[in-house]
């Protein structure tokens, strides 16, 4: 059967700056009446491709063809023009207006309500959504605002529609009704890209699979003629030996030990599903898992900045939850988390290095005034000591670059001493050798006894880096395995869902735990009369 | 093809932050800005009042250093309610309420002054000062963390609150004018200014011939005060991780609310002192009048990019050219400070539109964008 | 004697409600303009000089030219200043507050400076009567036909621009763009608005409606006994005070003018009430207002906040 093309991408390549290179030579063909799925691991370009499809980055190589014909996509108002209509992670509504008044917003027509709640009304009946158009954004649920997006994008007769994971904050429930509504769309003649993880999600849905790595095309198969193992092998590639040292050491008691953890996400969904994991002295625990599966709400539930809704975090044998966070920092657990931006957390932009070094130090002793020169001392050793290159100490570092910027972050971490160290993507963006050095640090510290958290991206680092790890897939935990028994295929099936290995034993409870098992069941009593009461 | 459309979708300019300009082309451009300013009123000027703009900027340039005294006053009191926002505004709480919170304190210190030595002739004078000042610090701390106490726990917005009580402390100082003045005549007279009167000048700090090296010394401990809490003191950190971000705030463990609250108390101090001076020294009264030099603050503290120490230069500055326009009109005999404001206006916008050049970089397009954004990336 | 009260507070008020309507129009695009009092002057200036030139210079003068000329002469030099300050704040980054104060200074100077050298009181009174009393029923002792029918053309024009506003900001495609500006400019800049130029637009409109406060002042209010001395710019700051107490609703707006209005000129009326006690009343404005700010912001409406971004820089790439 021969389809009619609805979009082509030849040899697409973008770059940021010199050195990375997001997508290289991408071809991609999407045909009318069919779902697409992208598929890939975090870093594998996929975003970025979507992103030059809808408007927001403009390749630098390349050329995109819509219904045939070369097609320039310089802003979102071209997407449009072009009928091409992107979902984003983030959704982008103005909270205080209704449905309708989102959907219509920057859409060069008459404003008449009545007409436009009308017409949404239509294409949610056509597709089978359920909208309110009146209803304000701000009292919506999470999937109620991703259905006014896929409205927007289908109100302006988009074509092809891009929905990059959109069941990532979807309930199993509202997952099922989203794909009703995409088959929907499919049969009536729209195409759709969806970018997903979830191996399961991605053979339900999708007609064919593509898979990116490493920003490089892989591959195209047909959904009906492939198995979970044959992505998982497309999407991970083979495994590459990297020369990181494992430090074995002495078993010790467990530092931190959650049991039933749920956390909630900031738009309210829930982020961590009743999780529990320990960690002894002198262990790297690797989290490996797909981005935004949960592993920011768990840093910041164990560092005291989000508060759990359920469960218990033990650090010694003593509970830390609802303790303030500056108490959590003296206990000795530090946290360090690299987002995308790098600067967002943990870092003052526009403070010099010493003044950052001196975040989490400033509040000791009883002088009322800072000691900066102290701080300053210790920039000027984690300078040497880690190779930072600075004009000064005193330069703000929002001018550093951002490897230069995380070692400031990592190294002020593990200056101030801590017990149990939690880092969440610490070589994010960082070249080979500055990677290497923070290893070095993290296996310092283990060889220390300090137990070490590591939330990672990277596949063959957490094999050869951690001890154990722990999978996440939409905040649920798939299992603990031992690094050196485990593969990479196996994670992989694991993160995405189809390999789920905690029915086989009792996950995440060590049998040494600082506590009896009456303590433990006292103290999840306890919780439930506090949560009772409020 | 592809190449045409491409371009015409890229902008002319590209504008980025700048937070590493040298001071040398801070100085410049500001220079600059003088200048344009000057041309402007030089022509308008012409326009306006036909007289010879040389003549009009050497009464401008001259005006300040007429009345020595009264500059080093003026100075010092306006840099003295710049003090009192700016730790406040590196938080990036934007209190507007200056005015109000140091009516309040004044009304207070003035109501100790009229009815202590009243009720009590024989009392010792520093006792009534002290009440004074206890009192004008108390009245203007609690005008000051009112909206501050909203804005840290329900986030209601600081600048429309404390604007709003700004007029409210005028009614009240109204109302208590005319309750005390029985006259009626809405003015209240100097107050414990009779001679005779064993309450003679109790509650007055220092003869008058020395109310400017009040206000300069108590400047000068404040503009010290200010500059170490900032820079060196823990609190002072804190409000600038708080300005800087609030999460990265939280994650440090910092209180934020605790934070905001402690800031304006200090605030309400140094407002409660400026209040207890205009009492105790410098008006003896109190009427609606008394301080005003909030907004200019404001001013003040913006142009010295929150830094206490240039806050001295930029306070006064804005006196120089203030007194200087108002010289303006004296010479010219132009009878008011109308044609004051519009030179002080006129310069005033000059400046803060030549921030921009300051704080942004402008790439224009060609070879600087690409390398501008290569360095973004 | 009630009668008579309504009727100074619809007066009184609709000095507020053009200011008022202006800023509303002004924050609705995300920004805070503090120099609203002294652009009233300005605008109050602007609207002296069409009368002086257009009454001055003309033997026979046509009421309805007179009216129009003046509106637009206001609207003019209003719109400047509008412009000056959305150069300073859309353009050059500039912070509102402080842009705003100056503009203030500036304005209030800009009024003295000029009222005084055009001022002509004879002629302003002459003619103040043609802004005046547009429905003939100003020596009415009907009670309906004083409240509603006796006031002067500025009057219904103010309530008229609160109507028009409201179907602007609730009816029009491009009130529903401005209303996202003021929320969530990059929402607005994702869907293809263009931010600065509605930001332009919408200040410098804003600007021009407030300054017809200013010309109201003058030529209707006070019929044409104060111009140079006129205290517009605190009747500026009463009308900042009413964005908030009307929740940034144009409509709320006309009723609180009224209510702000009575407040204003209580004093004058209550002659049971001591000097002292009639002080008071001047703090009830800002009383009302304050309440109204802090009972917003503990219930959470959220559709009665404060435009989110309201003071708040947009530098596309902070995104």
């Amino acid at each position: 059967m021969n389809k009619e093309i609805a979009l082509e991408l030849r040899n697409i390549t973008k770059r940021f700056g010199s050195k990375v290179v997001a997508n290289k030579n991408v071809s991609l063909t999407l045909y009318k009446g069919e779902i697409l799925s992208l598929l890939g691991e975090n870093g594998s370009g996929k975003t970025t491709l979507m992103n030059m499809i809808s408007g927001i980055y403009f390749p630098d190589e390349g050329e995109i063809l819509v219904d045939g014909k070369p097609a320039v996509i310089a802003s979102p108002k071209d997407a449009y023009a072009y009928k091409i209509g992107m979902i984003h992670q983030h959704f982008k509504l103005v909270e205080t207006f209704s449905a309708s008044e989102n959907i219509v917003l920057g859409n060069n027509e008459p404003y008449n309500l009545k007409k436009i709640n009308k017409r949404v009304c239509e294409i949610a009946d056509r597709y089978g959504f359920v909208i309110d158009p009146k209803k304000k954004v701000h009292d919506m649920s999470v999937s109620e605002k991703q259905t006014v997006e896929i409205i927007k994008a289908l109100y302006r007769g988009s074509d092809i529609l891009i929905l990059d994971e959109p069941t990532a904050v979807l309930t199993p429930q509202e997952i099922a009704g989203l794909f009703d509504v995409l088959r929907k769309m499919r049969d009536d003649g729209k195409s759709v890209i969806i970018i997903t993880h979830k191996l399961n999600e991605v053979l339900e849905i999708s007609d064919r699979v593509s898979i990116l790595r490493k920003g490089e095309y892989i591959g195209t198969v047909n959904t009906a003629e492939t198995n979970e193992k044959e992505l998982t092998e497309m999407m991970v590639g083979k495994k590459v030996d990297l020369k990181i040292n494992r430090v074995l050491i002495e078993k010790k008691k467990p530092l931190l030990e959650i049991r039933n953890l749920e956390v909630k996400s900031d738009i309210g969904s829930t982020a961590i599903k009743d999780i529990s994991f320990y960690i002894r002295g002198g262990e790297i625990l690797g989290v490996a898992g797909i981005s935004g599966c949960g592993q920011k709400e768990l840093c910041e539930a164990i560092a005291g900045l989000r508060k759990p809704e359920k469960g218990q975090i033990m650090h010694k044998g003593e509970s830390i939850i609802g303790l303030p966070a500056r108490e959590i920092i003296k206990k000795g657990i530090s946290m360090s988390f690299i987002p995308e931006d790098r600067l967002g957390m943990g870092l003052a932009p526009s403070f010099s290095m010493t003044d950052n070094m001196m975040l989490k130090i400033y509040n000791e002793g009883h002088s009322p005034f800072v000691r900066r020169k102290k701080s300053r001392e210790n920039a000027e050793a984690l300078i040497k000591k880690l190779g930072i290159v600075t004009p000064s100490t005193e330069t703000p570092v929002r001018r550093l670059s951002g490897g230069n910027v995380q070692k400031i972050l990592v190294g002020r971490e593990i200056e101030s001493g801590p017990n149990v160290i939690v880092t969440a993507y610490p070589v994010r963006g960082l070249d080979i050798n500055s990677s290497y050095q923070i290893y070095d640090i993290l296996n310092e510290q283990k060889k220390k006894g300090v137990g070490i958290v590591f939330v990672g991206e990277d596949l063959d680092v957490m094999l050869a880096l951690c001890d154990k790890i722990l999978v996440l897939c939409h905040g649920e935990v798939m299992g603990v395995v031992h690094a050196s028994k485990t593969t990479k295929e196996e994670l992989g099936m694991m993160m995405t869902g189809s390999l789920d290995l905690t029915n086989v034993k009792e996950y995440g409870i060590a049998r040494d735990s600082n506590l009896s098992e009456e303590e433990w069941s006292a103290a999840a009593a306890e919780d439930n009369t506090v949560r009772g009461e409020e | 093809m592809t190449d045409i459309k491409k371009k015409s979708h890229e902008p002319l300019f590209h504008v980025s932050k700048n937070d590493a300009a040298p001071v040398s082309k801070s100085i410049t451009i500001r220079i600059i800005a003088i200048a344009v300013a000057l041309v402007i009123i030089g022509i308008l000027s012409f326009v306006l009042i036909k007289e010879n703009p040389i003549e009009i900027f050497k009464a401008l340039f001259t005006g300040a250093f007429i009345d020595v005294g009264t500059l080093i006053q003026n100075t010092s009191l306006l840099l003295m309610f710049g003090l009192a926002v700016v730790p406040a505004f590196k938080m990036k709480y934007w209190n507007m309420g200056a005015n109000g919170q140091v009516l309040v304190g004044c009304l207070a210190s003035i109501a100790c002054m009229k009815f202590i030595p009243a009720a009590n002739p024989e009392i010792d004078n520093n006792i009534v000062i002290l009440c004074m000042l206890a009192a004008g610090i108390a009245a203007s701390v609690i005008w000051a963390i009112i909206p501050a106490l909203f804005k840290a726990f329900f986030n209601t917005n600081e600048t429309l609150f404390t604007l709003m009580m700004n007029y409210i402390a005028v009614a009240v100082v109204n109302y208590f004018v005319f309750v005390w003045d029985k006259s009626g005549s809405g003015t209240l007279k100097t107050v414990n200014f009779s001679f005779g009167s064993p309450t003679f000048r109790k509650g007055w700090l220092f003869p008058d011939s020395d109310k400017y090296i009040i206000t300069l010394v108590v400047a000068v401990v404040m503009t010290l005060f200010t500059a170490i809490y900032m820079r060196y003191s823990k609190h002072g950190f804190e409000v600038c991780v708080v300005g800087e971000s609030v999460n990265t705030a939280k994650y440090v463990g910092i209180n934020v609310k605790k934070v905001i609250v402690r800031t304006l108390v200090l605030s309400g101090i140094f407002c409660g002192i400026i209040g207890f001076l205009y009492a105790s020294c410098l008006s003896h009264t109190v009427n609606a009048d008394v301080g005003g030099k909030g907004f200019t603050a404001i001013l003040v503290a913006w142009l010295a990019g929150f830094d206490p120490l240039v806050m001295v230069i930029t306070s006064f500055f804005v006196v120089f050219i203030n007194t200087g326009a108002e010289n303006v009109s004296n010479v010219f005999h132009l009878n008011s400070n109308d044609y004051a404001n519009i030179v002080v206006g006129i310069i005033f916008f000059c400046i803060i539109g030549c921030e921009f050049f300051i704080r942004y970089k402008v790439h224009f397009n060609g070879k600087k964008l690409k390398s501008a954004a290569k360095e973004a990336e | 004697m009630i009668t008579t009260i309504i009727v100074n507070a619809i007066r009184m008020g609709t000095i507020f409600l053009f200011g008022c309507l202006g800023e509303i129009l002004t924050e609705k695009a995300g920004h805070l303009n503090l120099g609203i009092p002294g652009i009233m002057c300005i605008g109050a200036t602007g609207g002296g000089f069409a009368v002086k030139l257009y009454a001055g210079n003309v033997t026979e003068v046509n009421g309805l030219v007179l009216v129009i000329l003046s509106i637009l002469g206001t609207m003019l030099f209003a719109g400047l200043a509008g412009l000056i300050y959305s150069f300073l704040t859309v353009t050059m980054n500039a912070n509102q507050n402080v842009t705003g104060l100056t503009m203030t200074t500036f304005g209030v100077g800009f009024m003295k400076f000029f009222a005084k050298r055009i001022y002509d009181q004879k002629l302003y009174v002459s003619v103040s009567g043609y802004f005046k009393n547009l429905f003939g029923f100003e020596k009415s002792s009907n009670a309906f036909a004083q409240i509603f029918l006796s006031h002067g053309v500025l009057v219904y024009l103010s309530i008229l621009t609160a109507i028009l506003l409201t179907l602007f900001l609730k009816k029009s495609r491009f009130g529903l763009y401005l209303r996202s500006i003021g929320e969530s400019p990059a929402t607005a800049d994702a869907a293809g608005i263009n931010v600065t130029k509605y930001k332009y637009v919408f200040i410098i409109l804003g600007s021009a409606i407030s300054g017809l406060g200013g010309l109201y002042y003058v030529m209707d209010r006070s019929a044409g006994t104060q111009f140079a001395e006129a205290a517009i710019d605190s009747f500026g700051w009463m009308a900042v005070a009413l964005v908030i107490a009307s929740l940034w609703k144009p409509i709320f707006a006309v009723f609180g003018s009224i209510v702000f209005g009575g407040l204003s000129i209580m004093d004058a009326q209550l002659k049971t009430l001591s000097l002292s006690d009639q002080k008071l009343f001047a703090l009830l404005p800002y009383l009302i207002t304050v309440i109204v700010l802090i009972v917003v912001s503990m219930l959470k409406l959220k559709d009665n906040q404060p435009p989110s971004y309201l003071g708040q820089t947009y530098f596309r790439e902070d995104r």
